[in-house]
This record gives C-alpha cells, structure tokens and sequence, in this order.
C-alpha cells in the first residue's frame, strides 16, 4: 500500500533524505522517528507527492509519486506538523472547502462533515471561527480535515501534539479503529509511548538515513537482548537457598527478587511460579521487565556510524 | 475544461471570501471606493471653478479631467498588491498552504484560484470608484461628454494594471518565506508601477489617447509574461523546498560558476565543449533577435519618412558630414591608438551590459529594446542619407559594413544570449528555483559574452578604427 525504495531527496548541496526503504502494507501502522530535522517530514512531503524525490521512487496506494502525483494526493489524508488552518473561517465551512477540493458530493460531504465534528467533539462548536478554537481542537480538526475524503493511506505528523489526555487518546482510538479498517498509516512522533501503543514497525531516521526499522518486539529482542521476567517476594529472602528449576537461566538477584530469561516462558513461566510456591516462598509479582521504544531510540539515534538494523 | 476550472473557482470565492471577513482590506477599498472619488470630483470642480476666471476651462475639461478618471481607477487596485502579498506569501508563512499543496489541485489551479482571488475584488472597487466619479461630475454639473473609448481603455488599463501587480506579487512571493521579506521585495513592483503611472499621466496631459493602446499593449505583454513567470516557479518544490530567506553568496557563486565553466579544465575545452553547447542553445533566439533587429531598422526608416530635414536644425549638416571622407568623423590615421580601440571596445561593451541589466529585470525584453535602438537610428541614417546625395547602400558599405561584418553577429549573438535568458526565467525547471535558473542562465550568457561576444567586439573595434576609415577614404574619396 505504500511502498518506496532507495527514495532520496536533495536540496542544493543539502542531503535531506538519503535512500529511505519503506514498506507499510495496508491494516498496518507505521511509527517515523528520529530527531528534529532528521528528514521525516521531507520523506512525508515526498510521499504526498509535494516534494519530487531527486531518487528512488515511492509508491503510495498503488500509485506513482512522480508520475502520477494528483492520484497519489486524492489518496492520501495529510495532517501537516504546522496545522495551517484558517482562522477567519468558521470549522464547518473549511471542513466544507476542502470536500470540494477534493471533489466529494455535497450530501456526502455533508455527511461526512457531521460525522467528524460528532466524533472529535466539535459539533457545539462548529460554527466558530477557528481562531477562536484551543490547540487542541484546532489539532482535532486538522486531524478531521485529513479524513474527510476517507483516504486509504494516512500520513501523521504529530497526530496528538499539544492534546489534553481525554483529547490523545481519543485520536489514539480512532487511529486504532482506522488501522482495523485497512488504512495505511504513516505517523512521525516523537511521543515514544504513543508509537509503541499504536505501531505494527518502526523506522528511525538519522540524518535522512533510516537506521533501524522493523517491528518493536523483534527491535527490543534484537538491540535490548532477550526478554528478562522477574519475580518479586513478599519479604526478604536473605540467606535462604532457592531451587531454580532446568528449562530457565537466573541473570540477576537481589534481597527480594529475582530475573531470569527462558527460552519458553508460556511453558516455563508457570512451571517456576508452582515450584516457588512449593518452596514456600511468598511470591507477589511475576512479570515482564519492561523494556521501553525509548530505550532503543536513544540506543540507535546515539550509535557512531551509520550501520542499518534492519529487523523485518 | 469546466471541470479543471471548478476547483480555481472554489479557491478563489474562499479567498474573496475570506478578504470581506478582513476589515483592514474591507476598509480602504470602501475609502477608495466611495470618497477618493468624490474627493477628485470636488479637485476637478474647484480647479475648474479657479480657471474659468482666465478662460482655460476646456483644457481642464479635456486633461484635468480624464487624468483624474485615471487616477481614480488606479488607486482602489493597487490594494490588490497588498492582498496578493498576503494571498501568496502569507499563506507559505503561516503554513496554510500545506493542506492545499497537499490536496489533488494541480499548481496552476491552485495559481489561478489566488490570482483571481487577487484582482477580483480591487478591480470591482475600482471600477465602482470610475462609476461614483463619472456621477459625480453628473451631480456637480462639469460638462465634460466622457468619450466611450477613453472609458474603454481606463477600464481595461486599470485590469491590465492590476493583473502586472499581483502576477508580479506572485514572483516575489514565491522568492520569500514571510510577508515582511516579500514587502521589501515589492519595491520590484511598485517602483516600475510608480514609474509607468508617470508615463501613463503625460500621456493623459499630452492628450494623445490612441498612444494609451501602445501602454495597455506593453503590459498586456508583460503580465502574460509575468504570469508564464508565476506559473513557472509558483510550484509545490519552490514553495516547500525553501525554508530561511538567507542570501547564500557561496553557493550563488558556485552555481554560477559550475554553469560558466561546466566540465571543461583547459580554456580549449571550454570552448569546445561549454561555449559550443550554450551557442547552439541560441540556435532559435538567434533568428528572433535578427528579425527584431530587422524591424528596427525599418521603424527607422519608417520615422526618417516624417522628417523635415530643412527644419531639423542640426541634422543636414550631420548627413552632409557622412557623405564625404573629410570632416571629423574620420580622424586622420596618426592619431589613432591602441587606446582608441580599447575606448571602442569599452563602448560597446557598456551597451552590452547596459543591455543584460535591463534584460534581467524585464524577461530580456527591455535588454532587447536597447540593443534595437543602435539599428533604428542606422536605419534612420541610412534612410535620410539618399537626401544629401548619397545612395543608402554607399553608406552602408563605407561607413558600416566593414566592422559591422563583424560586429553586427555579436550583436546578435548578445542579443539573442539576453532573450534565451529572459525565456530561462519564464520556463518551469523541475528541481530548480529561480535563483538557480537565473544564475545558470547567466552563466550560460556569461559564456557566450565571454567566450565570443567581446572578442568579436575586440576584432570590430580595431577594424572600426584600422581599416574602416581607410574604406570609407576609398569610397568617398578623400
């Protein structure tokens, strides 16, 4: 659904973007990251065919970027980082606007206009000039104009910056149901926990050049190592013996807990758990140790070099 | 066709639209409108109040008058430039663009929406400012019988006006990144619009109406210019692709000079390979800049036709002086210097830059113009000379042909390096700004001046000076 290989764009001497790879099928979330300037909204520009590659190629919704850039920008719902929206004109008359650009019935428009205010919350305040609206709402229509037409592929450009909480996470949720629909989406964030709740893979981008991409879970097995549990007591075990049983390895101990890695945790996980329990030993907690997207960015924007993790 | 034309009409009733919601723009077109006009009404009625004294009525009626029509219609458009800065510029400051140059309109859908958006509601104003004065001079009884065709031409000079000031707002917009740096730019515009204004009021004093057509057709010429400009560089990549208006000096340089020099590493090789390439780029402007310089020398001849030599004053004694080999314009051969030809040939190469300067500014038109001007007045010359009893080819022959052989090609050549540069300008470059266009185009003028141009002025210079004068001895007789 959007696809682009080697795609690399120049500005005189400036390298912008060098040779990004990207492939996001549909029903899929792609999270660009990397820090400011890094190259992500150029690669977006590119792929909403308003910026030309100077090389590659990238197709989007099956279609040329180059060669066929009015197709490519009916398909695609942009929600630029600068929201740039029109502060004199009332919500439902911009909403209006661009249905016409895009060409869409006046009943369906219509339709569609209602439909966005109803679920961003903006109804009561849909005849209001914009310049009147707050930073979150202003986002939110910004966010409703970039659906309007119903795109299959959507490019995200800080979709829940300057939000309240209820606010975030009501874009988070309709992001969620729009990848359950088999939409593309694209977002550039730099909120890391975001990405990891909402993201099927992940491109870092550094100096124009994608560093790592893959999916999360292989990115933290991959950079992170393997995935360690830990198990909490009660109180403190102090000098007493503990029976670890075989199909685990014990990393790391402390007064009241302890890591460990298995090669199978479903099978292992409740195995050890029983066999705690059958020492006598009075167990509290038995988790995962979070490992967070922050700790790979910075583990990948911070590396010398310019070595690719691919991980797909 | 209708239908690639819907979405300009959508982005032009949201701009006008949006342009009534502004009372900073709503205000000074009501002023302009309403009581500009009739504050020229009152002008007229009171200086014609103060002539009547002395019996000068009719020449107010028939200058002060139709001036102040002019005038009238004028002021409301130039609201017009204000708002097409805002338009173009101010939308790329405050990213409002973006969702349009991320929407399915093609460039120039997106250009003609703004363009419209730009004239429509000036224009409207001026032409209702037009209508409250002529029914003022109604109300204040001033009998003057506007002709229909002086209204006519108001009427289309104040659109074509107003059409060269936005379509020129449009190149300096997209040149800048703010509204403040494309205001400073707009002196581009309203000092040559200021200019015009004066020329356009003399010709209103002078009274001579017909000549007004000449100026509606010059600009008619310049904004489709302008515009074949605008739609050249108003592009997503010129409007997305530039971030900070910072003067980049090194990288101009570099630029220009990568285009001067191209690959080439000996002065043999850049010959062969960068001067070769750039002339035979000249290949279609070289036979459009002879046909120019053919029509003006007949403009030439055509002007020696209303001239009375007898009461020309000077004149007779000038051609007299050309028809025989005596008299100063032939020096005697002692005297000449190396010096001499070094002057000819500095000459010449101020008319050529002279000619580039003017041509850089107005798409190679004026820079064209002024090259014309040295072949209207040899076809002037040539055309009175049979006068004084000498046949115009004789004149040619003796006095002209001998350097003109060679300096009449470069002439040409220069000529027709400006045009390629002016079309350079107005031709969409993909992955190009203007900046760069420009300074490539220059370097490829550069190289063909450099290269042939000025030695070939060099060879005419020391024929002029070294073997003209010998012929024109040899012809004419001493």
């Amino acid at each position: 659904m959007l696809a682009t290989e080697n795609l690399t764009k120049k500005f005189n001497d400036f390298l912008a973007v060098d040779g990004v790879t990207l492939q996001v099928e549909a029903g899929q979330v792609l999270a660009l990251l990397g820090p400011n300037g890094a190259g992500k909204t150029t690669t977006v520009r590119m792929l909403t065919s308003v910026l030309s590659p100077s090389g590659g190629w990238a197709r989007v919704a099956g279609y040329d970027v180059v060669k066929q850039p009015a197709r490519v920008r009916a398909s695609v719902g942009v929600l630029t980082e600068q929201h740039g929206l029109y502060d004199r004109m009332p919500a439902d008359q911009y909403l209006d606007f661009f249905g016409q650009l895009y060409n869409m019935q006046s009943s369906l428009r219509q339709k569609r206009i209602d439909t966005l205010l109803e679920h961003f919350g903006l109804t009561g305040d849909r005849k209001r000039s914009i310049g009147e609206y707050s930073k979150g709402m202003r986002q939110k229509l910004a966010l409703a104009r970039a659906l309007l037409h119903e795109p299959p592929v959507l490019l995200l450009d800080e979709p829940t910056s300057a939000m309240d909480p209820e606010s975030a996470r009501l874009v988070r949720d309709a992001i969620k149901e729009l990848r359950s629909a088999e939409r593309t989406i694209v977002i550039c964030t730099h909120n890391l926990a975001e990405a990891e709740e909402l993201a099927d893979q992940i491109a870092i981008i550094r100096r124009g050049r994608i560093i790592v991409r893959g999916g999360i879970a292989a990115l933290k097995q991959s950079l992170l190592g393997p995935v360690e549990y830990e198990v909490r007591f009660a109180s403190p075990l102090n000098s007493r013996e503990i029976y670890f049983p075989p199909g685990g390895k014990l990393t790391s101990k402390g007064s009241d807990w302890l890591r460990y890695q298995a090669d199978q945790p479903h099978g292992f996980n409740p195995y050890l758990l029983h066999s705690l329990l059958a020492q006598g030993l009075p167990v509290i907690s038995l988790q995962e140790v979070p490992r967070s997207l922050e700790a790979i960015y910075l583990q990948a924007v911070n590396a010398p070099g310019d070595e690719v993790l691919d991980v797909r | 066709m209708f239908a690639s034309l819907r979405p300009v009409w959508i982005i032009t009733r949201r701009e006008v639209r949006d342009q009534f919601r502004d009372w900073r723009i709503l205000f000074p077109i009501l002023v302009l409108t309403l009581f500009f006009p009739l504050l020229m009404n009152i002008t007229a009625g009171q200086l014609v109040n103060f002539v009547q004294r002395y019996g000068g009525q009719d020449i107010v009626y028939q200058r002060l008058i139709p001036f102040l029509l002019m005038v009238v219609g004028f002021f409301p458009i130039t609201v017009s430039l204000v708002i097409s800065l805002e338009s173009f510029a101010g939308e790329t400051e405050r990213h409002s663009i973006e969702p349009l140059l991320g929407s399915p309109l093609t460039d120039w859908q997106l250009y003609m929406g703004k363009l419209v958006a730009c004239i429509t509601p000036a224009l409207l104003a001026s032409y209702m400012g037009v209508l409250v004065y002529l029914i003022g001079l109604q109300i204040q009884r001033l009998k003057w019988n506007a002709p229909a065709v002086l209204i006519v031409q108001i009427l289309i000079l104040t659109a074509v006006q107003s059409l060269v000031m936005v379509s020129g707002a449009v190149i300096v917009s997209t040149q800048t990144t703010s509204v403040r740096a494309a205001n400073l730019l707009s002196s581009f515009i309203i000092i040559p619009m200021a200019l015009l204004m004066q020329v356009e009021a003399v010709i209103m004093f002078w009274g001579q109406y017909d000549v007004l057509w000449m100026a509606i057709l010059g600009q008619i010429v310049i904004a489709i210019l302008l515009i074949r400009a605008g739609t050249a560089h108003f592009s997503r990549e010129g409007l997305l692709g530039r971030s900070v208006d910072v003067l980049n000096l090194r990288w101009a340089w570099r630029t220009f000079k990568m285009a001067f020099t191209g690959q080439a590493r000996s002065v043999g090789a850049w010959y062969r390979q960068e001067v070769r390439g750039a002339l035979r780029q000249l290949l279609i402007p070289i036979p459009i800049m002879i046909l120019f310089l053919a029509v003006a020398v007949g403009v030439g001849v055509r002007l020696a036709a209303n001239i009375d030599l007898e009461a020309s004053g000077g004149m007779l004694p000038y051609l007299e002086s050309l028809s025989t080999s005596s008299g100063d314009s032939i020096p005697p051969l002692g005297v000449i210097t190396v010096l001499g030809v070094f002057v000819l040939w500095l000459f010449n190469l101020r008319s050529i830059f002279a000619a580039v300067i003017l041509g850089v500014f107005s798409f190679g038109i004026l820079g064209v113009l002024a090259l014309m001007v040295t072949f209207i007045a040899l076809g002037f010359i040539a055309a009175l000379v049979p006068q004084v009893g000498m046949p115009w080819w004789l004149y040619l022959v003796a006095r002209i042909l001998p350097h003109g052989l060679v300096e009449i090609p470069a002439i040409i050549l220069a000529g027709a390096a400006i045009l390629r540069m002016g079309v350079v300008m107005i031709t969409p470059e993909q992955d190009r700004t203007v900046g760069e266009a420009w300074l490539r185009a220059l370097g490829d003028w550069a190289k063909v001046t450099v290269g042939v141009v000025l030695p070939l002025f060099l060879i005419a210079a020391f024929i002029e000076t070294f073997v003209t004068p010998q012929i024109t001895r040899w012809l004419l007789g001493p």
